[in-house]
């Protein structure tokens, strides 16, 4: 077969910006200086000021920048194209009323460091949200300020240390072990590992649960700090024995740290603050659908209990009569995690996803999710290995195993779902099943559209019967196809460089 | 649907959470609202928010610059802001191109030889920086100016707590306001890094390369930490300096206050540290045709790879702010990021000099600012301020008392290309009037 993928179409070979740069060519236009000028060297002597003269930098009109980023942008798929799966991921929809809001002028323009009676929208805002949180998650104390999920873990893990040193004194050093199960999230260890944590990793049973018995053994070898557990799974199984771990951490003197990557198979029926929880992170870009970005910016927030809350980062927003206020004096605080308050553009997203479901909507829309994940499970059984047989909640996970015979494995898999217009599920993730396949709908799909991806997985699973170098050459609709990733590490081109200057190569 | 999996109601999906921990209630939150319901609410709030709309001269870490339109209308092609991290490359091009384009505008700017896909903001791209000093040059302490921005010290504070890192501050020269010289024979055979803010906190600029020499010759990194990112257009670049790391807030770079968030961090530096770096990195790579595509590469530094051994927990960049800072400084291009920078330089001198012309009131320091400085008046700056917003709705500027104690009579004051001279010869106006 020959499929010619990359034409001299213009959109779809936009250069580099720096490629398009002309001499002279300007996009912007600010008013005319209306100050009177003092001579430049006054202000700041020759040896302080650039020599460059900012060469390189590119030199485009204003429709240049336009077309250059509407180009590269249609080689991108989004939700707004089509369903997701991205197990562990979340990618729901992202309202438009969230963006709207988040850009009024009075949050928009807002200064953080705004005396505090002239922000206190903001700060009523902020407050609002770490209460919704706080009923979410059954957990009363809540701090918006991590950045992103990790940021969160950082946070929520380094409570642990706070609370333990407080309590323990000098002899908290003989406490530095944190168990994470072998299906756990990257960040789970490195994020222990910030906090001057030793990691031990708690296996996983047959059946894709924590195995209790390897866990009452690693807490009885002591110096149990804490226990870092994602629930459900990363298997997309709730773990049924929820109470009975929490037990054993805390009768082991440790705490107990949720990872809530996925906490909307949750929300509005259970509550980690019930199960024996002591900490949790949110991603409100993940359960609370502020936009991914395509990497980013997310929203981190840490909620805790009222025993770890004189822990969390400082300032605490706290409510006083009628009015809200920053509140410094935390003496046990882990201090701050970043400058200011966090993304508060996120926050404000997340409040109008809350109010635009309500309580009853919250609920439906964990049903749904879960409900699609059941149903995309139950389709794919017969053809995809489901190396556990409990029933999901909001993501199940495949292995490869039948298909991998014939030569044919995940990433395969993954890539020929591109041809037919699905966005690949996560692959090689959690670690423990071998060519994993971890399918996470969302409640934002349809029937028919789950019905066409199902159809769709079925398909790939005929073609790596009948036509595996159609599977293994995929995908064959995009500009490009699969890029050589060996050796763009080994032979690392990080940055443009003008012609006739070698590109950046790392040492 | 409930049906075909073999269910007859939703509450059997719960089956495997045991009964006693389910919430068997509904939640305590608001009924669902309507659109139309839900912007009166956060209108409301929004307008609570008077500062908002007040003429503004705070700065210090956080900057109104003026966005061109482009900007806010090419971030919101969901193309671009409903994607996932670019992990699978075929489909996400896009990401990938800007990220790269980010990165090369990010060496330019700073003059360092590569640079990542960005960090949350820069007071945790400095935290990174310290971890990463450490691990370069397996040395302990961080030797830190005190005209870093306080909240990113604080930050660093938080993030090296348990890292067996010793951080020492060097104090800043009263009469010039910058880093003081003999305080850094604090640095010594131990010290990973040196630490400076240029402009710094009081709005002064650094002697960069003096600043280098010195942590050079005892074996230490110099990193170097811009909060003011529109100072790049004019300032000489730490890397002409010889900045080992360079780290920085974008906010400036066309991206809303929005209240302290969401903005992008800078991180650049020297390219023999690059497998050292934290965050992720876009780099070009061929499929099997030979056409040029990107990818996310070295990736044996991060966390899904490397785990505890990771050079960061961080998972992924700032996407987003990262794309609208990219399409900021390609909008403004070379000769806007030089005419943006010189008028805010421009109109903080016209502010400093009326200013210091006003009985009681000059200014602490004698070292070349850019678009902030302090000024120090003849009483309590905090009252002051207040009195300004009360009486004349304008904010001028940040009382240094809220992190220093020693000034109370100090603020910092910020003009950038968005403030008039009718703005600044009302605030001179204003202060003149103060009793």
């Amino acid at each position: 077969m020959s499929i010619t993928k990359v034409t001299s179409h213009p959109t779809q070979n936009e250069e580099l910006i720096f490629d398009r740069s002309q001499t002279g060519r300007v996009g912007y236009r600010l008013p005319k200086l209306d100050v009177e000028e003092t001579n430049l060297d006054e202000i700041l002597p020759a040896e302080l000021r650039r020599d460059d003269d900012l060469e390189g930098v590119p030199e485009v009109s204003e429709v240049d920048v336009i077309r250059h980023f509407t180009r590269i942008s249609t080689w991108n798929y989004s939700i707004d194209l089509g369903m997701y799966p991205l197990g562990s991921c979340t990618m729901k929809y992202n309202s438009r009323l969230n963006e709207k809001v988040a850009r009024i002028a009075g949050f928009a323009n807002l200064h953080p460091l705004a005396p505090e009676s002239e922000a206190q929208g903001a700060l009523e805002l902020i407050y609002n949200l770490q209460e919704d949180l706080a009923e979410i998650t059954g957990l009363p104390g809540v701090s918006l300020q991590p950045a992103a999920g990790a940021h969160g873990e950082m946070t929520g893990v380094m409570l642990i240390r706070a609370f333990l040193d407080k309590r323990d004194g000098v002899k908290s050093k003989e406490r530095r072990v944190m168990l994470v199960p072998d299906s756990a999230h990257g960040t789970n260890p490195a994020s222990a590992h910030l906090a001057g944590f030793t990691v031990k990793t708690i296996r996983s049973t047959a059946e894709g649960l924590t195995d209790m018995e390897h866990l009452k053994t690693l807490c009885g070898e002591g110096g149990i700090a804490g226990l870092m557990l994602t629930n459900p799974n990363t298997v997309g199984l709730f773990e049924t024995n929820i109470q009975q771990i929490c037990d054993e951490i805390h009768n082991a003197g440790g705490l107990v740290y949720m990872d809530g990557a996925n906490m909307n198979a949750l929300v509005g029926v259970a509550r980690p603050g019930d199960f024996g929880v002591d900490v949790i992170h949110l991603n409100l870009h993940k359960t609370f659908s502020t936009p991914h970005g395509g990497g980013g910016p997310g929203c981190g927030p840490c909620c805790c209990t009222a025993e770890l809350e004189p822990f969390l980062p400082t300032p605490r927003i706290v409510k006083n009569g009628e009015n809200y206020k920053l509140d410094f004096h935390r003496p046990e605080s882990i201090g701050r995690v970043k400058a200011f308050f966090g993304n508060f553009g996120m926050m404000v997203r997340a409040l109008a996803y809350i109010q635009t479901h309500g309580a009853e909507g919250l609920r439906e829309a964990t049903e749904a999710a879960v409900l699609n994940a059941r149903y995309v499970g139950h389709h794919l059984t017969e053809t995809y290995d489901k190396p556990y047989e409990s029933d999901s909640m909001h993501e199940v996970v495949f292995s490869h195993k039948k298909q991998s015979r014939k030569g044919v494995h995940t990433l395969d898999i993954a890539k020929r779902l591109i041809d037919y217009g699905f966005h690949p599920m996560t692959i090689y993730f959690p670690l423990i099943v071998e060519g994993a396949m971890l399918i996470e709908p969302t409640e934002s799909v349809g029937r028919a559209d789950l019905d066409a991806f199902i159809d769709a997985m079925k398909s790939i699973a005929e073609e790596a019967i009948e036509t595996p170098d159609l599977v293994i050459g995929a995908p064959h609709t995009t500009r490009i196809g699969r890029l050589d990733e060996a050796t763009a590490a080994r032979k690392p081109v990080l940055r443009w460089k003008p012609e006739g200057e070698a590109t950046a190569k790392s040492a | 649907m409930l049906k075909v999996v073999g269910l007859n109601s939703a509450n059997e999906l719960f089956r495997s959470i045991p009964q006693d921990v389910q919430l068997n209630r509904t939640l305590k939150i608001t009924e669902p609202l309507a659109e139309i319901e839900v912007i009166g609410v956060m209108d409301k709030l929004a307008e609570k928010n008077i500062a908002s709309r007040k003429t503004s001269f705070l700065g210090a870490g956080a900057y109104s610059h003026y966005s061109p339109t482009v900007v806010d209308h090419l971030i919101q092609r969901s193309e671009f802001f409903t994607s996932y991290t670019p992990y699978q490359p075929e489909v996400t091009q896009g990401t990938l191109q800007y990220i790269f384009e980010f990165q090369t505008l990010a060496c330019q700017l700073t003059g360092m030889d590569v640079a990542n896909a960005s960090m949350y903001d820069g007071s945790t791209a400095m935290a990174e920086a310290f971890l990463m000093a450490q691990r370069v040059t397996r040395r302990d302490k961080v030797v830190i100016a005190e005209t870093v921005h306080p909240e990113y010290l604080a930050v660093a504070k938080t993030y090296t707590q348990h890292g067996d890192l010793e951080i020492e501050t060097v104090h800043f020269d009263k009469e010039s306001g910058r880093t003081l010289d003999a305080d850094l024979n604090k640095l010594d055979d131990k010290t990973a890094a040196l630490v400076v803010q240029s402009p710094n906190f009081f709005g002064c600029v650094e002697d960069l390369k003096l600043l280098a020499d010195k942590a050079h010759a005892v074996g230490a990194l110099l990193i170097v930490v811009v909060t003011e990112a529109i100072s790049f257009g004019l300032l000489k670049s730490p890397g002409a300096c010889d900045a080992d790391i360079v780290v920085a807030e974008g906010q400036s770079f066309g991206v809303p206050l929005s209240y302290g968030g969401p903005y992008v961090g800078l991180f650049a530096c020297k390219e023999k540290y690059v497998r050292n770096m934290p965050g992720r990195l876009a780099g070009i790579a061929y499929d099997q045709k030979g056409n040029r595509g990107f990818v996310l590469t070295l990736a044996t530094r991060e966390q899904h790879i490397r785990r505890e051994k990771a050079t960061s927990n961080i998972c992924t960049n700032q996407g987003l702010i990262a794309l609208a800072a990219t399409i900021y400084m390609e909008t403004m291009g070379r000769r806007g990021l030089q005419e943006v920078a010189m008028q805010n330089a421009q109109k903080a001198a016209y502010a400093a000099k009326r200013i210091a012309e006003i009985e009681g009131f000059s200014l602490p320091f004698s070292a070349p600012k850019f678009n902030e400085f302090v000024v120090r008046a003849p009483k309590s700056a905090e009252e002051i301020l207040t009195e300004l917003s009360k009486e004349k709705n304008i904010i001028g500027g940040l009382a240094l008392s809220r992190y220093y104690a020693d000034n109370p009579n100090d603020f910092l004051v910020c003009a950038t290309e968005l403030n008039s001279k009718e703005q600044i010869d009302n605030l001179v106006q204003a202060l003149s009037e103060i009793k």
